[in-house]
């Protein structure tokens, strides 16, 4: 299920549907491996499908990409993660990566017109806006959106970045 | 109202009020009640119906007098966390409006300016208790010689602080869409191209002036929440309009009522005046306010029990027409279909975007009902009406 701009996904329909086993997964590549066809080996070799959500090469030729892979199982996954790791890759989940602070949220629904996911999204008929981190993308354009910046970003060591 | 069968005055529903004993719902709840006992029967039963809104209001601000000096100064120039007040009234009084924004602010320079800190944060930065940076200079006279102070405040400091909006509860709003290629960053919210989203701003059927549509009980002094704290109507709003086209029921179809409001600042709350920083737009502030409605007459209950079924407002392109002047509508939508979450333009469905928080209004309008409940607001006689 395809919304918006193309490259959003449910996530829990499409488990559902299909009972896949999927993941989003963020790679971060050092130069010498940006260069390298490593993520069409994940098909290849390793039998595991991806969508791409994001991806941004660096002016020093590093890459960041924000994946959501899909595989039969998690024996399956955790192969082709191995494999990204051995050739230097490194590789995070984005769970700790953006979050809605609900103390600030106003429930206002400004963030709703950027999201490309559907993860913040208006509850009816309540209208309230939650947040479903599993269908984020890390895409950060509700990040200025929001009015109250209510929306912010981990970073690795977990501290507030934005 | 003589042709009415249900007739009750200010001061007979502020005695019951007192007496504890005044039935008061929200503008949500009146709508069922209305439905299944008739308008008479409602209006018979039910004092008064509370409403609310919470969303940002450009047109917001603060008088305040900062306090004298020594020696004393008749300031020029003031400066709130670097955010500037206008100040050509005397002596230390200024006037911070919420969408001034920091000295520093790139704007617009990198388009969308991001707007992170402006007077609507001051406000809420003062109302939550923090201290703020105040700077402020004069060319000095005999009289006052002082030419630069400087120093740090927090609300308490301040001797007088009056949150005082020209225009405030816009009656009705255009929902907004975007018709050119670009994605447009706009006080209606970020409108992607190609009219791939419509965003709206109001509260529909518990939004005040829906609620009362010719300002029949709304005047001078009628006491409102405003800020999370008791307000008043001093007068209408600028830009304010009651020659409209409406619809039946009186609610007008496009912008049209606005109240300006006072109230003082220093009884109010971050939760309900809160700093907003609209991408590409600017500096704001939200507002939370809320007006009980006398239920007088039914007459007075018909115009509380509209649903959102009822209210209608135009679709107007602020990709081309609006920045350019051009008043064009695209149609007509119900709040209904509005907070439906999809609209139909031109065969085309298209998702909304509130910018108006439900959550927000739906809780000033319990915080009304259950204050009158406990006999600690009461409804103000208005000491003149504008209609
Ligand atoms: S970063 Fe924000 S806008 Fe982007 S997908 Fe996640 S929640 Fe939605
Ligand atoms: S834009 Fe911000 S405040 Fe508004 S609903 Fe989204 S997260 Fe909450």
């Amino acid at each position: 299920m395809i919304y918006g701009t193309g490259f959003g996904f449910d996530l829990t329909k499409e488990m559902e549907v299909s009972a896949l086993y999927s993941k989003i997964v963020i790679l971060d590549f050092p130069s010498q491996s940006a260069q390298r066809p490593i993520v069409c080996q994940l098909v290849k070799q390793y039998d595991l499908m991806f969508n791409i959500l994001k991806a941004r090469i660096s002016s020093k030729k590093e890459g960041h990409m924000v994946l959501e892979i899909s595989s039969a199982g998690r024996a399956a996954f955790n192969k082709g993660i191995t494999y990204l790791k051995e050739q230097g890759v490194r590789v995070s989940t984005p769970e700790h990566k953006i979050y809605k602070d609900e103390e600030k949220c106003t429930h206002c629904g400004a963030c709703t017109a950027v999201c490309p996911t559907d993860a913040l999204y208006i509850k009816r008929p309540e209208m309230e806006v939650i947040f479903d981190l599993n269908k984020c993308s890390l895409c950060e354009r509700c990040l200025l959106t929001c009015p109250v910046r209510a929306m912010g970003l981990f970073s690795d060591d977990l501290k507030e970045t934005a | 109202m003589s042709t009415c069968q249900v007739n009750k005055t200010y001061e007979e529903i502020n005695a019951k009020i007192a007496a504890g004993e005044a039935v008061v719902v929200t503008a949500e709840e009146i709508i069922d009640i209305a439905d299944k006992e008739g308008i008479v029967e409602a209006a018979r039963k039910v004092d008064v119906v509370t409403t609310g809104t919470f969303a940002p209001m450009c047109s917001s601000g603060a008088f305040i007098n900062i306090g004298q000096s020594r020696p004393v100064i008749r300031t020029t120039k003031t400066w709130f966390n670097n955010v500037p007040a206008y100040s050509a009234i005397a002596a230390v009084d200024c006037y911070l409006g919420a969408t001034a924004v920091c000295e520093d602010d790139p704007l617009n320079k990198y388009h969308p300016g991001e707007f992170n800190y402006g007077g609507g944060h001051v406000i809420q930065d003062l109302v939550a208790g923090k201290q703020v940076h105040l700077k402020a200079e004069s060319y000095g006279t005999d009289c006052y010689p002082n030419l630069a102070i400087e120093k740090t405040v927090t609300l308490k400091d301040l001797p007088n602080a009056i949150l005082c909006s020209p225009r405030n509860a816009y009656q009705n709003y255009n929902c907004a869409i975007n018709r050119s290629d670009k994605t447009k960053y706009t006080y209606m919210g970020t409108l992607k191209s190609h009219v791939s989203n419509a965003n709206y701003s109001t509260s529909g059927c518990l939004s005040p002036l829906f609620n009362d549509p010719y300002l029949k009980t709304i005047g001078l002094g009628t006491r409102i929440f405003l800020g999370g704290a008791q307000g008043y109507v001093t007068w209408t709003g600028t830009q304010h309009k009651k020659d409209v086209d409406r619809g039946l029921n009186g609610v007008p179809l496009s912008p049209a009522g606005t109240l300006s409001v006072i109230g003082d600042l220093k009884q109010m709350s971050p939760e309900w005046l809160v700093g907003q920083s609209i991408r590409g737009y600017g500096a704001s502030l939200a507002v939370g306010l809320g007006i009980p409605i006398p239920i007088l007459n039914e007459e007075i209950l018909k115009y509380t029990s509209v649903s959102d079924e009822e209210i209608f407002t135009q679709i107007v392109d602020y990709g081309h027409d609006y920045p350019q002047g051009i008043s064009k509508s695209y149609g007509r939508v119900s709040y209904a279909e509005l907070k439906s979450g999809t609209i139909t333009i031109k065969g085309e469905k298209i998702p909304t975007v509130p910018l108006s928080s439900m959550v927000k209004a739906r809780t000033i309008a319990r915080i009304l009902k259950t204050e009158i409940q406990k006999s600690r607001f009461y409804i103000g006689v208005p000491q003149h009406l504008f209609c």
